[in-house]
């Protein structure tokens, strides 16, 4: 294969990497000029959406990166998530003083990496992908400095992530040294349907690593306090993307590398989701902060992904799939709307905060009252279609125990979203609140649009894609 | 006695042991945790360049120059927001990050 031909297949990454480091001189050279680099960098973002929603296929770098069906899909969702992020958060930093041009390149870094993690074929490339990504990630948490919560936010996360690196880290040398290869489709080659002991230890640490990334309980600890201590529009950023592309890094590797060895790694999964689904609907009931209580939130519905790919099959990631893009459309939509409210300059973060909500702000109130439904699964709400394929996908592959207690955790965590819903819709009002910024708001109101009724017309569309995405990988 | 696989492997075991018990065991300082941190990586590179040469395969090596080059990138970024954190709170010791819990 011709150099060239190489560079054909990475285009979206070139553009991104390309895009970040001119835009990173310019802000360099003219530090005034923040919302030029802000409009730069989305424009960067949707030029990569659009070239990975275009380029042909095929495997280049000697199998380290992969452009099909399934990158894609991820990708173009990816960059399109991050590229709502740079206008929810540089106007909010710029009100609140912190006037930098830094807040989209991260963005676009964090971006490449997460493309990456989602078209590696290769455990050198899933690694560089991974630490790009986090290491942007965890800079973003911190970016609001003269704020003790996000300094200590970016301290918790870096400290935790670092050592999920070294956890997947470890895995990926032990996977080497035992399979030989580096490459998935030799990885696969030499785990065979009943993967040796030494490949099996590796695994199990390459999916501790990543459960981390995915915040997975019992690898959940770090989410609840970063998601409080870091600025509400970078969790609108991190509850999304960086999700989506960890749970297809997950697919990746499990499919592409361990295709026949499912039965050894399906426990393993389902163990985290029914993990990660307890863990949310119980840690969430005692939560005061709406931040903290969306982090326990977000882990049950991590778990719900992990069980689709659990299923180990291509229906499964399908589901998976699918679950995240509602999800995430769902999750930005909640805290942009966050992002939109205060009270007298002071951002309301607690449920107490949210009392009355709807004389003050009907539109957000309503908004993020779709939201709580949605994430509750009631339909017709996305977030109901959302659970709805992945417990089928889990049933077809013969897990009844593991969705009926899936099941049950989603009628727990029933209990917090309608307080939310209860204390926004009949309790006293607290105050007038603050004019909500317009973008921060608008992003918002389109995020519960989306969620319900355009979901019953994009949901057609998108499960034909995602099916397509899934047949990429290599699961029957 | 000649030096074979294993040896590297269990010292290799042994230093991700003390990386990940350095971090969750340390109750004093932040730095300490980077140290570990980096002990962690050591200890990959221990495996990979071990298996490199057991395989006779280069990939290892080339694997591990790209852990070498990321825990670089990681120590700064991690020293960074250690600067941060401590113009915020004028300490640095593990059980003043408490601010969040729950």
């Amino acid at each position: 294969m011709t150099i060239s031909a190489n560079l054909a297949l990475a285009y979206p990454e070139i553009i991104l990497a390309v895009g970040a480091l001119a835009l990173l001189v310019l802000g360099a050279f003219m530090p005034k000029q923040t919302s030029l680099v802000a409009t730069g960098g989305v424009a960067v973002l949707l030029a990569a959406a659009v070239a990975s929603a275009t380029q042909p296929f095929g495997v280049a770098f000697g199998g380290g990166l992969i452009a099909d069906a399934a990158a894609t899909f991820a990708k173009v969702a990816i960059y399109v998530a991050s590229a709502v992020a740079i206008p929810l958060g540089q106007p909010w930093f710029e009100r609140r003083g912190v006037k930098t041009f830094e807040f989209p390149v991260l963005i676009l870094l964090s971006a490449l990496g997460m493309g990456m993690m989602a078209s590696s074929g290769d455990l050198i490339s899933l690694y560089v992908g991974v630490e790009l990504s986090s290491l942007a990630l965890y800079v973003l948490a911190a970016m609001h400095r003269d704020n003790a919560k996000a300094s200590e936010a970016g301290l918790k996360y870096f400290v935790l992530g670092a050592l999920s690196s070294g956890l997947l880290l470890y895995g990926a040398s032990l996977v080497y040294g035992f399979a030989g290869s580096t490459l998935y489709a030799d990885i696969a080659k030499a785990a065979g349907a009943e993967a040796n002991t030494g490949l099996l230890f590796g695994l199990i640490f390459v999916i501790c690593g990543l459960a981390f990334k995915v915040s997975a309980a019992p690898f959940h600890m770090w989410t609840p306090d970063v998601y409080e201590g870091a600025p509400t529009p970078v969790v609108a950023f991190f509850a999304a993307a960086p999700k989506l592309a960890a749970m297809m890094l997950f697919a990746r590797v499990l499919a592409d590398g361990f295709t026949d060895a499912v039965a050894q790694w399906q426990q393993v999964l389902v163990a985290l989701a029914l993990i990660s689904v307890a863990v949310g609907a119980f840690g969430g009931l005692v939560q005061k902060n709406l931040k903290r209580l969306w982090a326990y939130s977000s882990i049950a519905n991590i778990g719900y992904a992990v069980l689709g790919l659990a299923s180990g099959t291509s229906e499964g990631v399908q589901a998976m799939l699918v679950f995240m893009i509602l999800y995430m459309v769902d999750v930005t939509g909640f805290f942009a709307c966050l992002a939109a409210l205060s009270r007298q300059g002071k951002a309301m973060e607690t449920i107490d905060d949210m009392a009355g909500l709807v004389k003050e702000r009907r539109g957000l109130a309503l908004a993020m009252t779709v939201f709580s439904l949605s994430a509750l699964g009631l339909p017709p709400f996305s977030g109901f279609w959302a659970k709805y394929v992945v417990f089928k996908a889990a049933i077809d592959a013969g897990l009844w125990g593991p969705a009926v207690i899936g099941l049950v955790g989603s009628v727990v965590a029933a209990f917090y979203y309608l307080r939310l819903i209860k204390v926004m819709w009949f309790d006293g009002s607290a105050g007038a609140t603050d004019k909500p910024p317009m973008e921060a708001k608008a992003i918002g109101l389109t995020a519960a649009v989306f969620a319900f009724p355009v979901v019953l017309v994009a949901i057609t569309w998108l499960n034909p894609l995602a099916a397509r995405a899934a047949q990429a990988l290599g699961l029957a | 006695m000649t030096i074979g696989l294993e040896h590297y492997l269990a010292v290799a075991a042994i230093l991700f042991t003390i990386g990940v018990f350095g971090i969750f065991v340390n109750r004093k300082n932040i730095i300490v945790i980077l140290m570990s941190v980096e002990l962690i990586l050591l200890a990959v590179n221990i495996n990979l360049v071990a298996f490199s040469v057991y395989l006779g395969n280069v990939v290892g090596q080339i694997f591990a120059m790209f852990v070498l080059t990321v825990a670089a990138a990681e120590a700064a970024v991690g020293l960074a927001i250690l600067v941060t954190f401590f113009r915020n709170r004028g300490d640095i010791a593990v059980d003043d990050a408490s601010m969040m819990k729950g």
